[in-house]
């Protein structure tokens, strides 16, 4: 049989032909024609036109041309609406054939004919279909729905297929269950809100058990649909963990990634005293290092998602790292992202190890390649200090290859080492400038100045070294412009006397002659600064900087909880949120992971904790930085700013002394334009840049921010009303009763003694034991005579925070100890936290937006304050009155937003955005913190102080 | 889910096309091939071009198998100079689609043989037959040969009786998806393959860089009826669970079992079980098929050792020593040793002197080859060689790619052994005495380098 002869027809006038031997009486040339037919649409001509007469073949019991008529109708039926209809017929009498496998073949063929009109016409062949005695039928038909659900998903829900589908779910036919998962699966995503899939740990049981049975294809439709599910409880957690990990043995890598996706899920629920956490912990590297010895194209998804679970879980596989060492005949893509792994396992365990296999990689061919391998020597010095030495030779060695692109590399690497370990490997430098001249490409230029200027007072000739790269300053990247601008800063700064004229220059040459706004400003601003206060300038421009950390790029920590949601699927591959690269409604839902119900979290009230739920259907607290940021610049902005408008040229700068006079106003109407300047990367000298910019934009930005200023000072902090702590009963007699009290930052307990007994009590101290906050007494009790029965005394008794401090639970436990001439007594109560709120609690507005960032999200906890009718204003007067302060207030459709700070006594900032609806009495608080445990009594503080 | 799955030439004409979503785009492409690829307008390409223009027509090595154009995502597998290609636009399990292409490769390599132009072409109709099959609106379905063979024939249809239709189905959508009913041989006999690749990377020095075996277990089952079955093997926990009762049988056999990392099986062996007792039982499919895959790193019988000596002699010459040494039992033969020894690309002329087997440089692959027929255990062999190299003022320094080695050897280097394979088939009179059973061990090298 040779078909090929189909492909090759392509003589004019060949629809005419076609059309004849279509309409021929003998099977055979009819089936030939219509083999033809295919031929020609597969290579891509429009045989549209041949419609008619290849749907009259369909009326046949030749099951071979009856698909190949099926297929044509497929690719045509959506150019040819009116036609297709007629094949309704024949399609609806399939339907009915005694035959299950053209029962099935009619219902699939059906789903595919996306034409409106036949839809209606599928209805009741489907539903007939899905009920069907024979399983493939089944089968085929719970895959149709889904189809059908494409088309026209409110013809679904009317025609009540879904429930029809969700029966399915318990067919005794363990590849139905499996399409009908897989069909629900994908209807759910595009109704994110709907609880169509609403598993139980009934619906589970059944998954688990047709897991069991089920073709390896099927066992992922269900694996990756269990790993949607959120377990009650750590129980059920590990059972179904326990259930799913034979999994892990299975041929088909898809099935184990999946096994591994659902493991890595539930573990997150696991607590990790549990000896199971410790056993699964252990099954799960095996059959990832299995995943390794798969097609190199599997072995490049594995890699990917290794590279996830590694960053989240390192302790799984920091025993293996030799399976990750590069083979010389991996294609490059599994070579990479080895690397990267390589990397990420590197410790000082096996770095001697991984040093050689780096120094091996960096000799290989793809360029690609060995950069990567020679800048992993740099990350491996910054993440293993022990090895620092070792990788600074092995980078020396390197250079000395003098091969060009491996120099540069490395030349970028070094530099980071020195930001790493500064004064230590300045001995190298002699070598490094040696290579000045073959350097070029920008990123190796920006470092190699960084480094003349960095080192400048101990290169004899740093002046000439820098001096001949400007002479084709205006040809350099912006980045190396940046850098020899700083550099040469830099340099004058150490030797003053003999670079004047290399500054000037430079300064000039970045203010007058570039048209580059981020270069123009970073010129501006030293040269102000030089001119103005050159021991500033030192302080500024020569900054000891912060320490590099030892990871870089690492995934961002939500985005990793997410993707480790997505393992084996393609978010997992581009390491992107499908929502990335998904278009439509699909993927849209954020998955996260449940949250952990171990030993510990779980005393925390149910609202603290963040349910996963509450997190996907919720808005974003706080919207995104950006928008926030512009709506502020916008505010600010709009106002033209003040200063007679200057052109850059008109300046005429002579000496550096000369400066002054029309540049501040110059200053004053430049910046702003580029809030980006330093974004550079590393160039950036420390503090400077953001001063610098702060100055004009903050006196905007402060009067904006002065809204709430002077408005409920004056009402002291909220006292809650006295409480009995300490019962007559068990004090044998003394009745205490009290409360907290903070006013004008003075911190009291307010307490009434009551005597009770028959005898006269005298004799009293207090002790506090040591809490959270360091409360302690400032002055002993004070109870200046004897108390008689029945009488009581009321007593302030002054507190500070300077005691000992020790963690309870709860936070704000207080353990008191109160003493009189009869005997000890014992009683602990809590302290509202707002007495612990300081009065210079207000952070800066730019300063909160970068702390509100700079938090991660995991600490964010979101709390309702119920039944509260005040208005934003009120509100925010009252919480000022106990030193809770508003930075700033935006309305978003109709809801205020307020964006609150507060500061503890032991200096932990609290963020807040509270949320108020005009019409709703319930206020929404979402509390940012780096100390999370403190939100749940913030919260508890904001919900008293706004009921009183 | 897939939304379309495209065959193509090394050229980058579409030999089959496949759509099953409407995202991804209409294939129809317009009346010539060649004035699309021309005169493209890069916004408005669809699929298939988007993939031939930036896969098979890219200018750079291929830098990762799942590419993504215009938020539409390519995984492509190659096979010889056929490309397949699967696409879509939603965020699928990426692990599937391409386990699905492997599967889909098997199926057809099944079915016809090679996959070749020449024969995609030849089979297109039955290709599209099986597409339509095994993949559903982009859900893969049973991809069972066995099962596929039984209704997937392009013999024209049998008018099949009702029984068997309905046997068809149930198989195919059945629990023993891989296995039919009713299957007779007059003589039981099955053929097990213990077929393991040692893969080693050593360092000049003779360090063990890492070392591991991956081995497969392949079985060739022509057994009647619905056998179970229940495979042992020398598994270190297997031995030790047995071994607590008697202690001194612990002391023998401890020795002898082997340490496995991790393992997988086909589809048809019971992984609850083998999780609970570690126990290996099936119902083989008819035919060949592979039982199961392990890996280990402990313990391994390195067969060969090179021992390399590179000296270089000044900028035009180079010495090459190497001594292979091998190291198993005395009474077995290794076979099909091949060494290779990469050379410079500026090599001008090489002289080779070998003790045994023969020895030859190849300019076109850069290296010299040295080919021995066969080798016993506990020997030794060498080869010298003199490379004249041509002066280059090329800086970048030669790489030395590693010496990497080829043999096979009648053993498991693992230490793997079978220690049973039972039989029952309870409805059929045979007992597992009657089954003839033949076990083979055969130990490949796999990437077996030693650097230099």
């Amino acid at each position: 049989m040779t078909d090929s002869k189909y492909f090759t027809t392509t003589k004019k006038g060949e629809i005419f032909e076609l059309k004849a031997e279509l309409n021929s009486d003998k099977k055979e040339k009819k089936k030939e024609a219509v083999k033809k037919v295919i031929a020609s649409m597969t290579v891509g001509k429009d045989v549209s036109a041949l419609f008619p007469d290849v749907v009259n073949c369909m009326q046949t019991d030749n099951l071979e041309l009856k698909k190949l008529v099926y297929l044509y109708l497929m690719n045509y039926a959506k150019s040819q609406p009116d036609m297709a209809i007629m094949a309704v017929n024949t399609f609806v009498k399939d339907c009915e054939d005694p035959n299950p496998l053209i029962r099935a073949l009619a219902v699939r063929t059906m789903g595919c004919i996306r034409v409106d009109k036949i839809t209606e016409y599928l209805c009741e062949p489907l539903r007939k279909c899905l009920k069907d005695e024979d399983p493939y039928v089944r089968k085929t038909a719970a895959v149709c729905v889904a189809k059908l659900h494409d088309i026209n998903a409110q013809l679904v829900e009317d025609q009540g297929f879904l429930d029809t589908l969700k029966d399915l779910i318990s067919d005794s036919n363990p590849m139905v269950v499996a399409n009908a998962v897989a069909a629900l699966s994908e209807i759910a995503e595009s109704h994110p809100s709907s609880n169509l899939l609403d598993l139980n740990p009934q619906s589970i049981n059944k998954l688990l058990t047709a897991l069991n049975e089920c073709t390896e294809w099927g066992q992922i439709f269900i694996l990756d649909c269990l790993a949607n599910y959120m377990p009650k409880d750590d129980r059920e957690a590990q059972s179904i963990c326990e259930r799913v990990t034979p999994r892990l043995s299975h041929a088909n890598s898809a099935v184990v990634l999946s096994a591994v996706k659902v493991l890595m899920k539930f573990m997150e629920m696991l607590s990790k005293d549990l000896d199971y956490y410790g056993t699964l912990l252990k099954k799960l590297a095996p059959p990832l290092v299995t995943l390794l010895s798969a097609e190199p194209e599997l072995q490049y998804v594995a890699l990917r998602n290794i590279n996830l679970i590694v960053q989240k879980r390192p302790e799984i596989l920091k025993h293996e790292m030799k399976v990750f060492f590069v083979k010389y005949n991996d294609p490059i893509y599994v070579k990479l992202e080895k690397l990267d792994i390589m990397i990420r396992l590197a410790s000082q365990a096996n770095i001697a190890q991984v040093l050689a296999e780096l120094k091996e990689y960096a000799t290989e061919v793809d360029v690609d390649f060995v950069r990567k391998a020679v800048r992993a020597i740099g990350r491996c010095a910054i993440k293993v200090e022990q090895s620092a030495e070792r990788c600074v030779s092995t980078l020396l060695d390197l250079i000395q290859t003098k091969v060009n692109y491996v120099v540069q590399e490395a030349i970028v690497v070094i530099k980071d080492i020195f930001r790493k370990y500064p004064n230590k490997y300045e001995s190298v430098i002699a070598t490094l400038c040696e290579n000045l001249d073959s350097l070029d490409e920008p990123e190796a230029r920006a470092a190699m100045i960084w480094i003349v200027g960095e080192y400048a007072e101990r290169i004899d000739n740093a002046d000439e070294l820098l001096e001949s790269f400007l002479e084709g300053f205006h040809d350099e990247s912006t980045q190396v412009q940046l850098q020899l601008l700083t550099a040469i800063v830099k340099l004058f700064l150490k030797k003053p006397t003999e670079t004047q004229e290399l500054v000037q220059q430079v300064l000039s040459l970045a203010t007058q002659d570039s048209d580059n706004p981020d270069l123009r400003d970073r010129g501006y601003i030293y040269w102000r600064l030089l001119s103005t206060d050159p021991v500033a300038a030192k302080e500024v421009v020569l900054a000891e900087k912060p320490l590099i950390s030892e990871e870089t790029d690492l995934i961002e920590p939500t985005l990793l909880d997410e993707l480790i949601c997505y393992i084996g699927t393609l978010a997992s591959v581009y390491h992107k949120p499908p929502s990335a690269f998904v278009e439509g409604s699909r993927g849209v839902v954020h998955k996260s992971l449940p949250p952990r119900t171990g030993s510990s979290e779980s005393a925390e009230s149910p609202e603290a904790a963040p349910s996963a739920g509450q997190a996907a259907e919720q808005p974003a607290v706080i919207p995104a930085q950006g928008d926030l940021l512009g709506d502020l610049l916008n505010l600010d902005l709009g106002p033209p700013v003040s200063g007679p408008p200057l052109a850059a040229s008109s300046v005429q700068m002579g000496a550096v002394d000369l400066l002054g006079g029309g540049l501040d106003s110059l200053l004053r109407s430049d910046v702003g334009g580029s809030p980006a300047m330093g974004g550079s990367g590393f160039t950036a000298p420390g503090p400077a840049a953001p001063a610098g910019m702060g100055a004009p934009l903050g006196s905007g930005l402060g009067d904006l921010f002065d809204l709430t200023g002077g408005v409920g000072t004056l009402s002291g902090s909220y006292v809650a009303p006295k409480t009995v702590w300490l019962p007559a009963m068990k004090a044998k007699g003394l009745e205490i009763s009290g409360t907290f009290s903070r006013q004008v930052g003075a911190i009291s307990m307010d307490l009434v003694l009551t005597n009770k007994a028959l005898q006269v009590m005298s004799d009293f101290a207090i002790q506090f034991n040591r809490n959270s906050f360091g409360l302690a007494p400032a002055a002993p009790l004070q109870v200046h005579a004897p108390l008689a029965p029945n009488q009581s005394v009321e007593i302030s008794l002054p507190l500070n925070t300077v005691g000992s401090v020790m963690k309870m639970d709860p936070l704000n436990n207080l353990q008191v100890a109160v003493k009189n001439n009869i005997d000890v007594f014992y009683f602990s109560t809590l302290y509202p936290l707002h007495i612990l709120f300081v009065e210079d609690g207000k952070m800066e507005r730019q300063m909160f937006l970068a702390t509100w960032k700079d938090i991660p999200n995991e600490n964010e906890a979101q709390f309702q304050i119920k039944d509260c009718s005040l208005n934003a204003d009120a509100v925010s007067n009252k919480l000022q009155g106990s030193n809770i302060f508003t930075i700033a207030k935006r309305n978003v459709e109709g809801q205020d937003m307020l964006y609150q700070s507060l500061k503890l006594t032991n200096g932990i900032w609290v963020l807040a955005e509270l949320r108020i609806q005009p019409s709703n009495p319930s206020f929404t608080l979402s509390l940012k913190c780096r100390a999370p445990e403190v939100s749940q009594y913030v919260y508890q503080a904001y919900d008293a102080i706004l009921k009183n | 889910m897939i939304g379309g799955l495209f065959i193509y030439n090394h050229k980058g004409e579409v030999l089959i096309s496949r759509v099953y979503r409407d995202d991804i785009g209409a294939v129809q492409l317009p009346v010539s091939v060649h004035v699309v690829v021309t005169s493209l307008w890069p916004c408005r390409r669809n699929a298939v071009d988007a993939f031939r223009v930036n896969v098979i027509h890219a200018r750079q090595q291929v830098r990762s198998p799942v590419t993504n154009i215009a938020r539409t995502s390519f995984f492509h597998v190659k096979r010889s100079n056929i490309w397949l290609a699967a696409v879509t636009k939603q965020n699928v399990n990426a692990a599937m689609v391409f386990e699905f292409l492997y599967k889909m490769c098997d199926v057809m390599t099944a079915y016809f043989g090679k996959i070749s132009e020449e024969n995609i072409k030849n089979n297109f109709v039955l290709i599209y037959e099986l597409l339509d099959e095994i993949l559903d609106f982009g859900y893969p379905q049973n991809s069972e040969t066995g099962a596929l063979k039984t209704f997937i024939t392009q013999q024209g249809i049998k008018s099949q009786t009702k029984e068997e239709q309905s046997q068809i189905t149930s198989q195919v959508t059945g629990q023993i998806g891989w296995r039919r009913e009713g299957i007779k041989y007059r003589r039981n006999e099955l053929f097990l393959d213990v077929l393991e690749s040692v893969n080693l990377l050593m360092s000049p020095q003779g360090q063990v860089l890492s070392a591991h075996v991956s081995g497969r277990v392949v079985m060739k089952s022509y057994l009647s009826g619905m056998p179970e079955c229940k495979f042992g093997m020398n598994d270190k926990i297997v031995i030790e669970k047995q071994g607590k009762g008697t202690a001194d049988e612990t002391g023998k056999s401890g020795k002898q079992s082997i340490a496995i990392d991790d393992c997988t099986f086909h589809q048809c062996v019971r992984l609850s079980k083998f999780d609970s007792e570690r126990s290996i039982s099936f119902i083989p499919p008819d035919g060949e098929f592979e039982l199961m895959r392990y890996r280990t790193t402990k313990d391994i019988i390195l067969p060969f050792r090179v021992i390399p000596l590179v000296r270089e002699v000044g900028r035009t010459k180079l010495e090459v020593k190497v001594v292979i040494k091998s190291n198993f039992k005395p009474s077995l033969l290794a076979q099909k040793i091949e060494v290779r020894i990469p050379t410079p690309l500026n090599t001008s002329g090489v002289q080779v002197i070998c003790m045994k087997g023969k020895a030859k440089y190849k300019a076109s692959e850069n290296a010299i080859v040295w080919k021995i027929k066969r080798m016993a255990g506990m020997k030794e062999s060498q080869i010298s060689a003199e490379i004249e190299l041509l002066p280059t003022n090329d800086k970048k320094k030669w790489a030395r790619p590693p010496i990497s080695m080829n043999f096979e050897v009648p053993f498991a280097p693992s230490g793997l052994k079978v220690r049973y394979l039972k039989v029952f088939e309870p409805k059929l009179n045979y007992s597992d005495h009657d089954v003839i059973k033949w076990v083979r061990y055969i130990g490949r090298s796999g990437i077996y380098e030693t650097r230099c």
